[in-house]
């Protein structure tokens, strides 16, 4: 029997992953960010429990300062697939105005993002979250299990995990304990491009290269995706084509220059690329270690 | 069918070409491997000199690292390799690694997948987790060290695990002034311990990874090695065993019933191959029927292989559901409750054997218990000692009683089938990893025998619902007060009632066992196990027992049913119980002469949610039995 070619190999075990999530937990639910992963995961959800639909509900953390193309894209998808989407979006941080430039990264990543996911977890009682993490994306993340568990206040104690043997997934909860889960751990950001061609599988058009008004800021290109974006040091936006590689809120996000316009010229470019996948990302580099720390906040 | 509705639509993202798309290692053989060995062996070092060789460390994480290495004291120019692969924030700053972390990289002609574990003894568990993920080890050695007891250890647990194929990667070179007389010493000395182990092919190499000698390129400074350097090998490297030949294995994961029409099966297969029409056998029910179809959402199959992730339906309509396990009808794997295993302990409190587990195998999930303790493995010297229990990272071949047959195979035969891990009732942690040797047979021998007069007739006789009530609490608590007194108010009511005294059984059932913690735990197996025959002759039995742990406690309660056990928490302040000292005990136990006693240099875990929950410190017996009489009266008389 020929064995399975790698990528349909990483997708039966994501399949499997997902499959184990729905027959284990009584509430789960699936983390969507709008981003490529979280389009490849859908689309394996909808894989793993054809003709039946995916036995959770889509949630997304809004901050209300992604990407415009994001939302539209984002509100499209629950018709597209016949799925529940459920958005949740922190008030208290809108009330208070929380914005990215005035309160600085990490302040407002931590009350928009991470505090908004423990509300929405905590409020829908949700015992599992699946997320589309990836082991190669960071370095703490490489160290995480597949299965891993968070304390009743959504902490993950990256010093003592269970351990993970085989396929043999341990998904016994203490009270108020939840899991997050991550069926694309072993997956490659290379490999999810490929799937993504293979699969023809939709996804934000951000991620090709487009002329798109940008601003130079701290070594970064910034998109003007609204007139929130303010310009005090007399910048002005120039049109340079450029792409995302990955996506998050805009101001925090950088764009490459890049004339890849199809997902072949991505593959292409990738494997010339000498800068990692969260390089654009200013969130990862407040302090060494910040990852670890917002992951045992509970960020995902 | 009728469901195609449900599909998505196709993407209308630009550069969609027909043709497959070009990543240039797909379809390649994946390679898992792990790097293992003592602590300071260079694991890390290791595989971060086989990205940065194969051009894998990016430029930003480089940048990190040598600001980090300047931070950690060390010249630019000689940055810390081992930085680049210890994620976590404790283990750069101790210099260790603690848990596995994966990393994934390709050449043009292979993609790897490879663990990097930890060498400290005390994080053996995550070099376990590792290792069940792969198909090769490269076992390192610090040449100026040689074999150490952790390469000892390492080199035996990726035996148990399976692991056929070993690189020994003999280190540090440079540090021995590349001589070949130590690297041919290391060799002989690994071969002569691996000579009890069941690999099937051993490679040396000699190698300084922190430089480059031989990973990448052959070594200049050791002319004197003829073999391929280390990438080559594991590019090349042929670790399929799969035989064809096995019978097909599929645990159930998921029962996928969109609508009335369709009942389909979700899970991946494990082990063999299916196809459509083919006789199946559900385990352990043991009800035959064939395969209708195979579903996949790419389009129905005539057959489905290893590894794939498949939904089946089933030409008749049986009760199946997560748990269960359809196999081939002709090669079906065996089915017992009982078995002989190999653990790996990684729980911090050590394995007691009769103490209750829950036990996964293959998504089969019951409660399950430890025997006997066959022996325990020295992984030095291999030999075997007699234990009585075993602590964390201790390895040992094991008896294992299940609540209910399991369907297995030898651990040898199918990873999936043979593999299982333990969990804690109470902690939830997973404390152990196990793989099946063969089933013990005593199970088919020894058949239940059906008795036609049953529990309901028995308390119907007796006009009461039978009951089980076990008091727990401190010695001098007042339990065995307060049950004689709710014994003598039930029987006044006319109630058939016996009182199971901790005392008392030890003078005759459990006097062959003392107070360790072993003892302790098989006293109460065997007071519930008969208490449990009492209820089924219809009594209301009290049990009276300071039965401290509490998952004892759990085992007892899983004897019975639902409404039948109620747990009496007799909670008396150990100054009061000390403080009363009817039997003297408490003052023989301060003075040293009593051992293990509880609440003293014993541990009493109370309840966390009683029945009942009885302040005996402060309100009287009188008021306490009368509060449990109140509660039970509906209970106990109305059946």
């Amino acid at each position: 029997m020929q064995s399975l070619n790698h990528l349909k190999e990483l997708e039966a075990e994501s399949i499997h992953i997902l499959r184990e999530v729905a027959g284990a937990f009584e509430r789960p639910v699936m983390l969507y960010s709008i981003g490529k992963d979280s389009s490849v995961l859908l689309h394996l959800s909808m894989k793993a429990f054809y003709p039946s639909k995916p036995p959770f509900p889509l949630l997304h953390i809004d901050t209300t300062w992604k990407f415009a193309e994001m939302i539209s894209f984002r509100d499209q998808i629950a018709e597209r697939y016949g799925v529940e989407l459920m958005v949740h979006i922190n008030k208290q941080g809108v009330e208070q105005g929380m914005n990215p430039f005035v309160h600085g990264s990490s302040n407002y990543t931590d009350v928009m993002k991470t505090q908004s996911l423990r509300q929405a977890l905590d409020a829908y009682k949700f015992d599992a979250a699946i997320g589309g993490a990836r082991r190669d994306e960071e370095k703490s993340r490489s160290k995480e299990r597949i299965f891993s568990l968070r304390t009743a206040n959504h902490r993950w104690d990256p010093k003592n995990q269970r351990p993970e043997l085989w396929r043999v997934f341990n998904s016994h909860l203490g009270p108020g304990e939840s899991m997050r889960v991550f069926p694309l751990s072993n997956w490659t950001e290379t490999e999810i491009w490929t799937y993504i061609g293979n699969e023809e599988i939709p996804i934000v058009p951000l991620y090709f290269a487009k002329e798109r008004p940008v601003i130079e800021r701290d070594g970064m290109l910034i998109m003007v995706d609204d007139e929130r974006l303010e310009l005090p040091r007399g910048e002005t936006p120039e049109m340079r084509e450029v792409r995302f590689r990955t996506l998050g809120c805009y101001p925090l996000t950088g764009a490459m220059v890049s004339s890849a316009k199809t997902v072949n010229e991505i593959i292409e470019e990738l494997a010339l690329l000498r800068t990692s996948e969260r390089q654009g990302r200013t969130i990862d580099k407040d302090q060494a270690a910040a990852m670890e720390r917002k992951k045992q906040e509970g960020y995902f | 069918m009728a469901c195609d509705s449900v599909k998505t639509p196709k993407a209308t993202v630009p550069g969609n070409e027909p043709e497959r798309l070009r990543d240039k290692t797909a379809g390649k053989p994946v390679l898992r491997f792990l790097t293992c060995g003592s602590v300071d062996d260079g694991k890390s070092t290791l595989i971060a000199r086989l990205l940065l060789d194969s051009q894998l460390v990016m430029e930003d994480h480089l940048q990190a690292l040598e600001l980090e290495s300047k931070h950690a004291g060390k010249g630019a120019q000689d940055v810390d390799l081992a930085l680049l692969m210890d994620g976590l924030q404790a283990e750069r700053e101790q210099g260790i690694t603690i848990d596995v972390a994966y990393r994934y990289f390709a050449t043009k002609n292979r993609k790897f997948i490879v663990a990097d574990t930890p060498g400290h003894e005390q994080y053996t568990r995550n070099m376990a987790t590792g290792a069940s993920q792969c198909d090769l080890a490269v076992v390192l050695v610090d040449a100026r060290k040689g074999i150490l007891v952790q390469t000892r250890r390492h080199s035996h647990i990726i035996d148990l695990l399976g692991i056929k194929h070993v690189v020994l990667a003999i280190n540090k070179m440079d540090l021995v002034d590349y001589a070949e007389d130590v690297f041919a010493k290391i060799l002989s000395d690994f071969e002569r311990f691996a000579a009890h182990l069941n690999f099937e092919s051993l490679t040396a190499m000699p190698l300084v990874a922190a430089k480059g000698d031989n990973i990448t390129t052959r070594s200049g400074n050791m002319p004197w090695f003829n073999g391929e350097p280390l990438l080559s090998f594991l590019e090349k490297v042929d670790i399929a065993t799969a035989s064809d030949t096995h019978g097909f294995r599929f645990p159930v994961q998921w029962v996928n019933r969109p609508n009335l029409d369709f009942r389909g099966y979700c899970g991946s297969v494990s082990e063999g191959s299916v196809s459509v029409g083919d006789e199946i056998v559900v385990l352990p029910s043991a009800r035959t029927t064939r395969v209708n179809s195979i579903v996949t959402y790419d389009g129905a199959l005539e057959r489905a292989g290893r590894g794939a992730a498949i939904t089946l339906v089933l030409e008749d309509e049986l009760d199946i559901s997560r748990g269960d396990i359809i196999a081939g009808g002709k090669d079906r794997p065996s089915v017992a409750d009982q078995v002989c295993a190999q653990l790996i302990w990684m729980g911090e409190e050590p394995l007691i054997p009769g103490r209750r587990y829950v036990i996964n195998c293959a998504n089969q999930t019951t409660g399950a218990s430890v025997t006997k303790i066959k022996h325990r493995i020295n992984v030095n010297t291999q030999d075997h000692s007699a234990a009585k229990r075993l602590h964390q990272n201790d390895i040992g071949v094991v008896n294992l009683a299940f609540d209910r047959p399991l369907a297995f195979e030898p651990y040898a035969r199918s990873r999936t089938m043979g593999s299982f891990i333990l969990i804690d009732r109470m902690s939830n942690a997973t404390i152990a990893a196990g793989m099946i040797q063969f089933g013990l047979r005593r199970a088919d021998n020894i058949h239940w025998q059906a008795i036609e007069i049953d529990k309901q007739a028995r308390s119907a006789l007796k006009n009461q619902k039978p009951l089980c009530l076990w008091f727990t609490g401190l010695s001098g608590s007042g339990k065995s007060t307060i049950a004689n007194l709710l014994e003598k108010k039930l029987h006044a009511q006319g109630l058939h009632t016996y009182i199971m005294d901790g005392d008392n059984v030890r003078h005759g059932l459990n006097r062959d066992l003392g107070f360790t913690e072993a003892d302790r735990v098989e006293n109460i197996r065997r007071v519930a196990e008969v208490s449990k025959m009492m209820v089924d002759a219809g009594l209301i039995v009290l049990v009276s027992f300071i039965s401290p742990f509490v998952s004892e406690r759990q085992m007892a309660r899983d004897l019975f049913d639902d409404d039948e056990f109620f747990e009496v928490f007799v909670d008396t302040p150990l100054e009061i119980c000390e403080q009363r000292d009817v039997k003297g005990l408490y003052a023989k136990a301060r003075a040293g002469k009593l051992r293990n006693f509880t609440g003293i240099d014993s541990p009493y875990e109370s309840p966390e949610d009683p029945e009942f929950h009885l302040k005996a410190g402060t309100v009287s017996a009188e008021a306490l039995v009368d509060e449990i009489v109140l509660a039970l009266e509906r209970k106990i008389l109305s059946r």
